[in-house]
């Protein structure tokens, strides 16, 4: 089959599925629209793998180089001769491997979502939403032009938004789905000015012309945007910095993370699939779309990326080591190694030797996919056999959830950097590349993925030691009989183990030439010993009940407390909208729409009437007044055309 | 003063006296016949004026025809006996201010301007020269409107019948 | 009538006219309204005959528009007559302020 139809049909397959579920949903049986909407699913993850293949073995290398391969274009609206906004997909490296993981994570999730969301009322509109959002999503990764990746990024948050409130007769879900909402729409303002003012000076939307014209060190093109400095920035690392807000906005880094914690009143396998392994990362594939352009012309930019990425991961990190609720723990993880990849990003350069970081970002965005997918769909299956979030109400379950058990350890080992699991692969070549480019970087990094395996294996002992397991009359087993969420559970530890053994600089790096990623076996003690201990300590406090947890808590007084509250920054937010924002701007707002702009209107109206009212009585129905007028008339205009121009 | 003028003096201030009355009187049949009066007064003047044709078109018309039209009608609405009503001083007032503006305004501007009388001797106006006109159709040619006048004269007629006629049903 | 002057007759006509427009603003039994506008047309007819005679005496115009001035006089006196009998027919008054229902 041709590459280009099959890529085609990858996104339309879920765009029809989302067509016909909200159309026809309701006619159809809840069990038959799952059924059709997972089908599509598969096949679509089947393609992608397909296109894969068949890129990265069969076309898309041309003398050692991945160069991209534009499948299809077609223009939808022109603006003038050079700026139109086109429809494309393109085939890229990355673009490549974003579908490959799109597709097969959703198609994971949909599978999964066949036992969990079962017997719920809106079983097709959530497939709908789900279909809508993969389109979305895949639409965004193979984008050529920079509007088509906004319009598809304004789709993802639409979809995002929905999902979230899926359950919206409860209040807190409709507050978090707009409070995700409206965080993002926020950083998509500065996305847009940015596209704005990139595209201004390019003259042109494509990203691969922009790429190109703003490449090349001393055209008319950059010269245009560096003539004018403001704070101390040009004008093109002005333009990328209000693009990477957005994708900050997006990616949850600080200070815009506030919305995904709360995004976890969504249904868990939402969460799974966007808030873990696909939208979270859209910042993080922005960043690296245009990476070109950054690494070249504006890598003050790239710096403060790194730095942005690099706190937000340690201040997840510390927030996550002392919440309750399993889904809060893993949300703060999921900003935590966001952060991980950004900061990776942000070290890399142009040039052989210094790109390493770029590659060592999209191969943890990779492994990252699996085993964070993983670890929330272990959740769901928890959550929906307990009936609770919080880990209070957990412990001991072992025997209930055997194969939740194993593959919860193997991601929880994943995450944690241990060999030869993925996310040591992949957490090392991001700590090597640290290591080469940035020392103070590398530090902060190492304690956080310190950070990382503790809070992470005090989730697991929490959850499955801790307590010794409860005779009671039911020792049943949890998991009988739902084989969709366990069968999805299996492929994706399969993925979370073995992922990490893809040759991954082979494939992915800027430029498109392979990347030697050398493992240094001596360079990788201290990572893992780190890991090493966070585990160990973890097991101190929490395999066996006992009082360390709370002797260290008070110990730490202030900090933990402060932890605890997510350092309040929630209220900090609340402080600035309710009490600066709205009465300064919006009370005053309101009051001059409500009294001045809708009072001149009555006011119009009211005078009209009067006016109306007034002349009423001229027609009265009665024959001589009109008689009378009509002489008076005549008069007057006799009066005038006779004195005034024939005397 | 020639005794034409002294007979047009006359009749002038008859055919006006006449038509005050009408206007001004309270009992329909008088209004009436004052107006046929007046109307007999007009005739006069007409014929004064040399015009014979239009002086007896007017008295067979517009006196026998359309006083005596008025009059079947103010009998056919049972008016013939009563009183009219008073009228309402606001209306007055604004009603003779129109009027005797409109008058001072129209007689002001005949006075000041001087008209020319013509030397030329008359057309005799005679049933002959006013047929012949009437129906010709080239030189000042009446026969188009001669025309007109006369389906008008079907629709007035026609229209007439049918507005007032009684209802079938009642 | 060589020495009456044309303004004269002119005057008489407006007069006339004015008379017939103060009638009609005043009336208020419909028959008596019809009367006024009688005269008005009358004294158009007046006005007509003596600028021919006077100022055209070659011509026959005025004449002719007088003749078609009393037809369609004669036209209307009898539709509106016919009017005034269905008039009265529906509502039993022939007074003008009574027939005011076409107002706002």
């Amino acid at each position: 089959m041709n590459y280009g139809f099959a890529s085609l049909l990858i996104n339309l397959l879920p765009l029809a599925c989302f067509i016909v579920l909200s159309l026809f949903g309701k006619m159809i049986k809840p069990a038959i629209s799952g059924i059709i909407s997972c089908f599509a699913l598969v096949i679509s993850a089947v393609l992608a793998i397909y296109v894969a293949y068949g890129y990265f073995f069969e076309f898309g290398k041309q003398e050692n180089i991945y160069l991209k391969e534009i499948v299809m274009q077609f223009q939808w609206l022109r603006f003038n001769d050079s700026l139109s906004i086109d429809f494309g997909i393109v085939l890229d490296p990355i673009s490549v491997m974003m579908l490959v993981v799109i597709s097969l994570i959703s198609a994971m999730v949909h599978i999964y979502s066949l036992n969990y969301m079962h017997g719920e009322e809106r079983f097709q509109t959530y497939y709908a939403y789900l279909s809508l959002f993969t389109f979305s999503m895949l639409g965004l990764v193979v984008s050529i032009n920079l509007f088509q990746m906004y319009i598809f990024w304004e789709l993802v948050g639409i979809s995002s938004f929905l999902l979230i409130g899926f359950y919206f007769t409860k209040p807190s879900a409709i507050a978090a789905a707009k409070k995700a909402f409206i965080i993002t729409r926020f950083a998509d303002l500065g996305f847009l000015i940015g596209i704005l003012m990139l595209s201004f000076d390019a003259k042109t939307l494509n990203i691969f012309t922009l790429i190109e014209r703003l490449t090349q060190p001393g055209s008319a093109y950059i010269s245009g945007l560096n003539a004018i400095t403001f704070l101390g920035l040009s004008g093109i690392s002005w333009a990328l910095l209000l693009v990477f807000i957005g994708g900050a906005g997006k990616s949850a880094m600080f200070p815009l993370h506030i919305w995904l914690p709360d995004a976890m009143e969504g249904p868990t396998p939402v969460s799974a699939l966007i808030h873990a392994a696909t939208m979270v990362v859209a910042g993080v594939y922005l960043v690296a779309r245009l990476f070109p352009v950054l690494a070249v012309s504006a890598t003050d930019v790239l710096t403060i990326i790194s730095y942005v990425g690099v706190f937000s991961a340690l201040f997840a990190a510390l927030i996550a080591c002392t919440q309750t609720d399993i889904k809060r723990v893993l949300a703060y993880s999921t900003i935590s190694q966001i952060g991980f990849m950004m900061f990776a990003i942000g070290i890399a350069r142009w040039g052989e030797g210094h790109n390493e970081g770029f590659t060592a970002s999209m191969f943890h965005l990779f492994t990252h996919a699996f085993f964070k997918a993983l670890l929330f769909l272990c959740a769901g299956v928890i959550i929906h056999g307990i009936h609770s979030n919080e880990m209070a109400d957990m412990g001991g379950l072992r025997k209930k959830l055997p194969i939740t058990h194993i593959t919860f350890l193997l991601a929880c080992l994943s995450i944690s950097g241990i060999p030869p699991f993925a996310g040591f692969f992949s957490k090392e070549s991001i700590l090597s590349s640290a290591f080469s480019e940035n020392r103070s970087i590398f530090y902060i990094a190492l304690f956080t993925s310190g950070l990382t395996s503790f809070y992470m294996f005090r989730l697991y002992f929490r959850i499955f030691w801790n307590i010794p397991e409860k005779v009671d009359e039911e020792n049943t087993n949890l998991e009988k009989g739902r084989w969709a969420m366990l069968s999805t559970l299996v492929i994706l530890a399969a993925g979370a183990v073995f992922a990490g053994f893809v040759p991954f600089g082979n494939f992915v790096s800027p430029d498109g030439t392979p990347v030697q990623n050398h493992i240094h076996f001596l360079f990788s003690i201290l990572p893992v010993s780190v890991g090493l201990a966070g585990i160990i300590f973890a097991g101190f406090m929490y395999f066996r009940k006992n009082s360390l947890p709370e002797t260290i808590a008070f110990a730490l007084g202030k900090s933990y407390r402060w932890s605890y509250d997510k350092f309040y920054i929630d209220e900090i937010y609340y402080f600035m909208t309710k009490k600066v924002l709205f009465n300064l701007v919006g009370r005053p707002a309101a009051w001059f729409d409500r009294n001045i702009v809708d009072g001149m209107m009555n006011g119009t109206a009211d005078l009209t009437l009067i006016f109306s009212n007034s002349i009423k009585k001229l027609q009265s129905g009665r024959l001589q007044g009109y008689t009378m007028w009509f002489l008076a008339g005549i008069l007057t205009i006799a009066v005038v055309v006779i004195y005034s121009f024939i005397y | 003063m020639s005794a034409g003028a002294i007979i047009f003096y006359v009749l002038s201030i008859l055919v006006l006296i006449f038509g005050i009355l009408t206007v001004f009187t309270r009992r329909i049949f008088r209004a009436a016949v004052y107006l046929l009066l007046s109307l007999i007064g007009i005739a006069g003047i007409y014929i004064l004026m040399d015009m014979e044709f239009i002086a007896a078109i007017q008295i067979i018309i517009y006196v026998g025809g359309i006083v005596v039209l008025i009059i079947f009608s103010i009998f056919l609405t049972h008016q013939a006996g009563e009183k009219l009503s008073v009228y309402r001083p606001k209306r007055l007032f604004w009603s003779v201010l129109l009027t005797v503006a409109g008058l001072i305004l129209t007689t002001s501007v005949i006075i000041r301007h001087t008209f020319k009388p013509a030397g030329i001797p008359g057309v005799e106006d005679s049933v002959r020269n006013i047929g012949r006109q009437l129906l010709d159709y080239k030189h000042h040619g009446y026969v188009f409107p001669f025309e007109i006048v006369s389906i008008l004269l079907l629709a007035a007629l026609i229209g007439s019948i049918v507005i007032a006629m009684k209802d079938k049903k009642k | 009538m060589n020495d009456v002057p044309l303004s004269h007759v002119l005057v008489l006509s407006s007069a006339l006219f004015f008379l017939g427009v103060y009638g009609f603003f005043t009336r208020r039994n419909i028959i008596t309204l019809l009367m006024s506008v009688e005269l008005i047309l009358n004294s158009v007819n007046l006005n007509f005959i003596a600028f021919n005679k006077y100022l055209f005496p070659h011509q026959l115009e005025g004449v002719f528009f007088t003749l078609f001035i009393i037809t369609i006089a004669a036209a209307e006196v009898s539709l509106a007559i016919a009017i005034i009998i269905n008039l009265y027919r529906r509502f039993n008054t022939i007074d003008i302020e009574d027939t005011n229902t076409m107002k706002y």
